[in-house]
C-alpha cells in the first residue's frame, strides 16, 4: 500500500551552502534522495562531499539554506532522535576500543533501553547479516582484522533499524580484495534491506557499482546527479576526466561480479 | 646509635608518624582528586576556562611550600589546626597533575571515535560516561600517580608547622645533628612514595584502554 509519504524524498537538501572561517566549502546545494535509492557522493578529497553528509546528521549546520529529513528541517529536529534513525558509518570505524564487538554492535539498542534478551537476539541476527560469526561477540575491536572491523562497523549502524544509512568511505581503508568482498555483500544487504543510503567515494568505480543515482561535486557545486547508466555515458567534461582516468581498467557496472 | 637500633627502639613512634603522614596523603590527594578530575572535565566543555584553570593550578605549583603554609595560617577554621593546614596545602600542590592530565586524557581520545559516538545519536553525556572517561583513565590515573608521589614528598615539610607525619624525625634528626635519626623518617617517606607509585603504576596499567 501507497502513502503520499512513500513520494516524499527521504532527504532533501534546499539551497544548502557551508562555510568555514569565511571559507566556502558547499556552495548552493540543491538535492533530492528518493526513499530506498542509494545516492553516491563522488568527489575528489575538499570537494565537500563528506560535509554534505555530515549536514544531514546534524553534525554540522549549514551556514544558508536547510536539509529537510523526513519532511522536517534538521534546524526542528530534536537533534539526538534525528541522529538515532540515521546509521553512521565512517571510514575510521570509529568503534569502541573498550567494548567488545556485543556491545559496540549494541550501542543503539541499549541506549533506547531495548530488553537485554531482545538485543543480544539482535546483535546475533546483525553479525550474520554483515557475514560474521556470531562467535566474534566477544572479542574486542583490536582483535579483528580491518574487514572485520568495518563489518562490525555496519552491523552496528544497522542495529536499531533506522531508516537512512550515511556512509563516509565505508571500504576506503581496505586492500581491494576485502574492498570488493564487501561491496558485493553491501549490494546484497542493500537489496534486503532497501534503506534509503548516501554513501560517500572518491572511487569512480565504487560509485558506478554501489550506487543507483550518482551526485559528482567538484570544489563545493553539485555538478551533476544521474542515475548509473546515464552517468556512466554521460558527455559532462568532468565525467569524462573521471572515466579517462580509469582507462584501462574496465569499468564494471552495477551488480556484476 | 645506628638507624635500625632507633627504628626498633621507637618502634610506636615509627607506625604512628607513618600512619599520619598516610593520612595527610591519603586525604588530600582524595580531595585533589574529586576537585581535579571535574575541572579537568569542565575545561574540556568551555574551553575559555582553559588558560585560567590550568595558569591558576601552575601558579599554585610555583609556591615554595613553606610559603604557602605560612600564606594559610591566617584562613579561618583552616588555619586552627595543623593537619588541615597541611591537608590543604597538599591539595593544592595535587590539583595541577589530576586536572592536566584529565584534561590531556580526555583530548587524547580518537576523534573517529567521538564522532562516530555522536553521530550515533549518544548525548553529550553518555558520551563522557561511555567513551571519553573510560578511555581517558590510565592518563588521569597516571595523573594522580604523580600527585601521590609529589605529596609523599611535601608532606615531610608538614612537620615544620606541627602537623606531624615522618617528617618530624627529618626536622628533629637535622636539629641533633643525627643522621640516624633523618633516615628514620627519610627511608620511610621514601618507601611509601616507591609504594604508592608502585600501586598507582599497576592501576594504570591495568585501566589502560586495550
Amino acid at each position: 500500500m501507497e502513502t503520499s509519504r512513500d513520494h516524499q524524498p527521504a532527504i532533501e537538501f534546499r539551497n544548502v551552502s557551508y562555510a568555514l572561517n569565511g571559507h566556502s566549502i558547499l556552495q548552493n546545494l540543491s538535492l533530492q534522495i528518493q526513499r530506498g535509492e542509494t545516492l553516491v557522493l563522488l568527489g575528489r578529497s575538499g570537494s565537500g562531499k563528506t560535509t554534505a553528509l555530515k549536514l544531514i546528521n546534524h553534525l554540522l549546520q549549514p551556514t544558508a539554506g536547510e536539509i529537510f529529513v523526513d519532511d522536517r528541517s534538521t534546524r526542528d529536529w530534536d537533534v539526538i532522535r534525528l541522529r538515532r534513525m540515521i546509521g553512521y558509518v565512517i571510514q575510521e570505524v570509529g568503534l569502541f576500543p573498550h567494548f567488545t564487538v556485543e556491545r559496540n554492535v549494541a550501542l543503539v539498542p541499549t541506549i533506547e533501553n531495548w530488553a537485554a534478551e531482545r538485543i543480544h537476539q539482535r546483535v546475533q541476527e546483525l553479525l550474520r547479516l554483515v557475514g560474521l560469526d556470531p562467535q566474534i561477540a566477544a572479542r574486542y575491536p583490536r582483535q579483528l582484522s580491518g574487514g572485520q572491523r568495518q563489518r562490525v562497523g555496519v552491523a552496528r549502524a544497522l542495529a536499531a533499524d533506522p531508516p537512512i544509512l550515511l556512509m563516509d568511505e565505508p571500504f576506503g581503508a581496505l586492500d581491494p580484495l576485502t574492498r570488493a568482498e564487501l561491496q558485493k555483500e553491501f549490494l546484497g544487504l542493500q537489496e534486503r534491506l532497501s534503506k534509503t543510503i548516501v554513501f560517500v567515494t572518491h572511487d569512480f568505480r565504487e560509485a558506478l557499482r554501489v550506487g543507483t543515482r550518482i551526485a559528482l561535486l567538484e570544489a563545493g557545486r553539485l555538478v551533476t546527479v544521474q542515475p548509473q547508466a546515464e552517468f556512466l555515458a554521460s558527455k559532462e567534461p568532468l565525467v569524462m576526466a573521471y572515466k579517462n582516468a580509469f582507462d584501462g581498467n574496465p569499468v564494471m557496472g552495477r551488480g556484476e561480479p | 646509635m645506628n638507624l635500625w637500633q632507633f627504628m626498633l627502639q621507637n618502634q610506636a613512634e615509627v607506625l604512628r608518624l607513618t600512619g599520619e603522614h598516610l593520612w595527610l596523603v591519603g586525604v588530600s590527594t582524595f580531595i585533589a582528586v574529586l576537585i581535579g578530575i571535574p575541572l579537568g572535565i569542565l575545561i574540556t566543555r568551555w574551553p575559555i576556562l582553559n588558560k585560567p584553570v590550568l595558569g591558576s593550578a601552575n601558579i599554585i605549583q610555583t609556591i615554595p611550600s613553606l610559603a604557602l603554609f605560612g600564606f594559610l595560617l591566617p584562613a579561618p577554621w583552616i588555619g586552627a589546626r595543623a593537619d588541615r593546614l597541611a591537608i590543604l596545602a597538599l591539595t593544592l600542590y595535587a590539583l595541577l597533575p589530576v586536572i592536566r592530565n584529565t584534561y590531556a586524557g580526555i583530548k587524547g581520545v580518537d576523534p573517529a571515535i567521538l564522532e562516530a559516538g555522536r553521530g550515533m545519536g549518544l548525548t553529550d553525556r553518555q558520551l563522557l560516561v561511555q567513551v571519553e572517561l573510560p578511555l581517558s583513565l590510565g592518563v588521569i590515573i597516571a595523573g594522580v600517580r604523580v600527585a601521590t608521589v609529589i605529596s609523599v614528598g611535601l608532606a615531610t615539610i608538614a612537620a615544620a608547622i606541627g602537623a606531624g607525619g615522618l617528617g618530624e624525625y627529618i626536622f628533629r634528626g637535622l636539629a641533633m645533628v643525627n643522621n640516624a635519626v633523618i633516615l628514620a623518617g627519610a627511608i620511610p617517606a621514601a618507601a611509601l612514595a616507591l609504594l604508592a607509585d608502585f600501586t598507582l603504576g599497576w592501576l594504570e596499567k591495568r585501566l589502560q584502554p586495550r
